[in-house]
């Protein structure tokens, strides 16, 4: 029995060590908003925070995230930048068929909280490992920039 | 971040509506997991009264022509509870067109509904019912903005007989607006609930006496103002898809098809597969019979208690193929293949003139061969469905553009009357025509029926979409043309080869059917008189299906390249080179063209319109700058291309630098697809298909060799990121007549233009002609 910190809450997981934390999450825990993508940290779909990095769920046997702090996208509206994020994503409808913007908010997030006022090249960096094969780049980024925009004010 | 109301009668006009949706839909998850979705639960009103949808007037074209046609009965589409919370079906499959949000909205616009107290239901499998469900060919707003502004007017005016004879006074007396009944004469008014039960009890009004809307009056058509329906659930990790489904005591599988198309498994060992922590069961599925249709390829399942342990499991399989007939299928080989045929005439699909003499007597002529791979759709949701039978029905969760095709074969499979069959439309996590296609989802019936009929869900790894998709075609179009002294271009000759999708469906006849040849290859509008289209023959190894605007990839790549070689010949700007080959402004019966097809539209109704193709090219220069002096090493690129009956023209800003590397600073786009009814999602729409056309000419390929897909996961088979795509895209919509034209297509049309356009930008910049896709490292010096 392994027991895991998700969304603030501790967890009993009866699964084999190496198993990827991305399949507990949402085969065990039942919390399906980390998605599945490419199973090879390739796509970024299955992105969640572990004390507060992004990291990719798909590769992360659940072993190695002992008594961290996972945090997954149902969550991430108890993060102040969190919020701000889902916000500037809904005001600029960024979502085409939404399926990886579970990962993209997380990355984003995780982006603002590190560096609240990214240029270009950071939000490229940040965000070229989350694939959207419906094209919602563009508002990808115009949204990470109204979000940092909004922190600022605040 | 605001939460889900519990309770949709505390909704406060400042909330956004979804929210009611939220939380009922969560809750409506669990409970039509227990007990079926039946609408009327909670809604005592207008669905009930007389259920049976009636036949639609079977026509020719457009809706008419579609299995099932349209059904415009509000008694189908609108509930209405006595709180007045109106819920709104949505018959067409969500894959990120909007279409959950932009069909419910026209429905609520003839209705008066107030958009806040709206809620959208996903209709099941059931066409007889609701008309056409294959969400597709870019026509869902083509084809049901009429029906869907008749439920509304229909239910708007049985609202409007329910307030006035509990008045007494005539009906044309009372006028609604937004959620209310008014009687302007007396100021006395009804909301929508209080009328509900009596409006149902009255007949449903004929379809000539409604009184639609004028454009003028229209609260949310063309407003572009209604938030995603579902963006909140998207956000909060909330929304349900395909992959999501969880039932009780379910069971995950995997399955191990054969590599190569038509192949079979020989034998296979378990043993090891069955020691996996988690793994249940080993159960082989029988090879696909021939042709390929929607049928599963057969295999090795693997069933598991979690998904995890059921890719272990299937790791842990030994297992001997016979590859069958396609096993030398070979990529290079092919293509050779390919171009050998498209030197050869073929079959003559369109004739005008006389080719021979006028390429003889031209003054200059050029050829040239362009080359398109096989893609695959590649959605962000693999192919995932959930299936459960209890006392011999079948129930059915999947992420499909083809509920009704998907329910059609589960019966046939299962062997069960289709009324046992139910089959539930979760949301799609991308579609691209790879879930047109229900093998996988007769693979979870399957399943789900080997395990005595317990919950089943079926996923399919990345590995499993790029080995086993239905492919975009492999093609090689080979052009020549002459121009005369002045430059102007007096023949035209096209050969295009490219297995045909119909070979998935039938003996291979080796030549592309009406419906790809009419996709901008035998239907191309140019002002010559010698021109000759031909289909020399070529032969399917694998499983071709529908990829994102279908054959209009290659056969405008090819044109639109080609027109530049030839403005560059002719040493003409590519801009008047192309107007000029236009034409002037004409409406072209598209049958005088060889095109019968016309993408099933009536030809009087959607004729090809040289004028709407010219006004595009030309806003979309004006927008773009063209002819703008730029600097070394960057180019401004033209295409324009008419498809899905929508007319689109793309100006690409390219810079390769010194390394030889691309990067696209802004993409222009101009779009005249008639009225738009939602043009925030259609600006979302053309966004996307440029970012996915980017991808397709810059790095998109799927190979094969002996017979088996060569590509993985997205390492080798690499989709456009966020730092390789256009810095800007700027759609241009050219304004529509107050809908008085017929709609076009809007989901695909904007694809198809992406890669010449690139590719002539590139030609701008470098001086260097890419005539086969993907660009991938061409431009790269050593």
């Amino acid at each position: 029995m392994i027991t895991l910190n998700i969304n603030g809450k501790p967890r009993q997981i009866d699964l084999p060590a190496d198993t990827p934390l991305l399949w507990t999450l949402r085969d065990h825990e039942g919390l399906t908003g980390t998605k599945f993508g490419c199973g090879m940290a390739l796509c970024g779909a299955c992105t969640v925070h572990v004390d507060g990095e992004p990291v990719r769920a798909c590769v992360t046997p659940i072993s190695a995230v002992v008594g961290k702090h996972i945090v997954t996208i149902e969550a991430i509206d108890q993060d102040a930048t969190g919020q701000q994020v889902q916000d500037a994503w809904l005001t600029l409808n960024v979502p085409q068929c939404g399926y990886c913007q579970s990962g993209q908010i997380m990355a984003a997030t995780a982006l603002l909280k590190q560096n609240p006022k990214p240029s270009d090249a950071d939000i490229d960096k940040a965000m070229s490992g989350n694939i959207c094969r419906c094209g919602t780049y563009p508002r990808i980024r115009a949204a990470i920039k109204q979000a940092a925009a909004l922190t600022e004010v605040k | 971040m605001k939460k889900p109301q519990d309770n949709p009668n505390v909704l406060s006009p400042d909330e956004d509506g979804f929210y009611i949706a939220n939380i009922s839909r969560r809750d409506f998850i669990k409970s039509f997991a227990l007990t079926g979705f039946v609408l009327a639960v909670g809604f005592p009103a207008l669905v009930g009264a007389d259920e049976t949808a009636e036949p639609s007037e079977q026509g020719k074209y457009g809706a008419d022509a579609m299995p099932h046609g349209w059904v415009d009965n509000p008694l189908v589409f609108v509930a209405i509870a006595e709180d007045g919370a109106v819920t709104i079906m949505c018959h067409r499959s969500e894959m990120g067109q909007g279409v959950r949000t932009s069909l419910p909205m026209v429905v609520a616009d003839e209705l008066e509904a107030n958009w806040l107290h709206v809620r959208v239901e996903q209709a099941p499998g059931d066409e007889p019912r609701y008309g056409n469900q294959d969400t597709d060919g870019s026509r869902s707003m083509r084809h049901f903005f009429m029906p869907m502004r008749r439920v509304g007017a229909a239910a708007r005016s049985m609202l409007e007989a329910a307030a006035a004879a509990q008045w007494q006074v005539p009906v044309q007396d009372v006028r609604a607006e937004l959620h209310r009944i008014l009687h302007p004469a007396t100021g006395r008014s009804f909301g929508y609930g209080e009328l509900a039960k009596a409006a149902a009890k009255l007949p449903v009004p004929a379809r000539e006496t409604l009184r639609l809307k004028k454009p003028a009056e229209f609260r949310y058509i063309s407003k572009g103002q209604v938030k995603l329906y579902d963006g909140q659930d998207m956000v909060s990790g909330l929304a349900q898809y395909g992959i999501d489904i969880r039932l009780n005591d379910m069971l995950y599988a995997v399955v191990a098809r054969p590599p190569v198309f038509g192949g079979k498994v020989l034998n296979y060992d378990a043993k090891d597969a069955l020691k996996v922590p988690g793994v249940v069961k080993v159960i082989e599925l029988p090879a696909s019979p021939s042709p390929a249709g929607f049928n599963p390829l057969g295999g090795i399942a693997v069933i598991a208690g979690n998904t995890w342990a059921a890719i272990q499991g299937r790791k842990a399989l030994k297992i001997k193929w016979d590859n069958g007939v396609h096993g030398s299928y070979d990529s290079v080989a092919f293509k050779a293949e390919l171009e050998s045929a498209a030197r050869k005439p073929g079959k003559v699909v369109r004739n005008e003139g006389d080719i021979d003499a006028a390429l003889k007597g031209a003054a200059k002529r050029l050829e040239a061969e362009y080359y398109a791979p096989h893609l695959a759709q590649a959605p962000m949701e693999p192919p995932a469905a959930t299936a459960r039978i209890v006392k011999g029905k079948c129930e059915i969760w999947a992420c499909t553009q083809a509920p009704q095709a998907s329910r059609e074969s589960v019966a046939k499979w299962l062997k069960l009357p289709e009324e046992n069959v139910t089959v539930h439309v979760t949301l799609l996590g991308g579609g691209f025509g790879r879930k047109s296609i229900p093998d996988y989802v007769i693979e979870a019936a399957l399943l789900s029926q080997a395990m005595k009929g317990k919950p089943v869900k079926l996923t399919w790894t990345r590995e499993d979409d790029l080995h086993h998709a239905y492919f975009h075609t492999v093609s090689v179009e080979r052009l020549e043309a002459g121009l005369d002294a002045q430059g102007k271009p007096v023949a035209w000759l096209h050969r295009t080869v490219a297995p045909s999708i119909s070979s998935t469906f039938g003996p291979d006849s080796k030549h592309q059917m009406p419906a790809e040849l009419g996709m901008g290859v035998i239907n191309v509008p140019f002002a010559i008189a010698n021109l000759r289209i031909e289909n020399p023959e070529a032969e399917a190894h694998t499983r071709i299906g529908w990829f994102r605007s279908v054959s209009n990839i290659p056969h405008a790549f090819a044109i639109q390249s080609f027109v530049a070689e030839l403005a560059a010949l002719a040493e003409r700007d590519p801009k008047d080179f192309l107007l000029d080959l236009i034409g002037p402004p004409r409406r072209i019966d598209p049958r005088t063209l060889g095109d019968n097809w016309n993408h099933g539209e009536s030809p009087e109704l959607y004729p090809v319109d040289t004028g709407r193709l010219r006004r595009v090219i030309e806003t979309v220069t004006h927008e773009a700058g063209w002819g703008r002096s730029l600097p070394k090493g960057s180019g401004l690129g033209l295409a324009a291309h008419y498809s899905f009956v929508t007319y689109i023209a793309v100006v690409a800003e390219v810079v390769v630098n010194e390394q030889g590397e691309l990067s696209i600073p802004c993409i222009d786009v101009a779009v005249d697809c008639g009225p738009q009814v939602n043009p925030e999602r259609i600006r979302s729409q053309i966004e996307g298909a440029c970012i996915m056309g980017v991808s397709l000419t810059t790095l998109g390929e799927i190979s094969f060799k002996a017979g088996a897909v060569e590509q993985d996961n997205f390492h080798t088979y690499r989709l456009t990121r966020m730092d390789d795509a256009p810095r800007e895209i700027r759609v241009h919509l050219l304004p529509a007549s107050e809908f008085d034209t017929p709609l076009g297509g809007v989901g695909e049309p904007a694809v198809p233009p992406i890669a010449p356009a690139l590719c002539n930008a590139i030609f701008a910049a470098t001086g260097q002609r890419i005539r086969q896709l993907p660009i991938r490292d061409q431009l790269q010096k050593s």
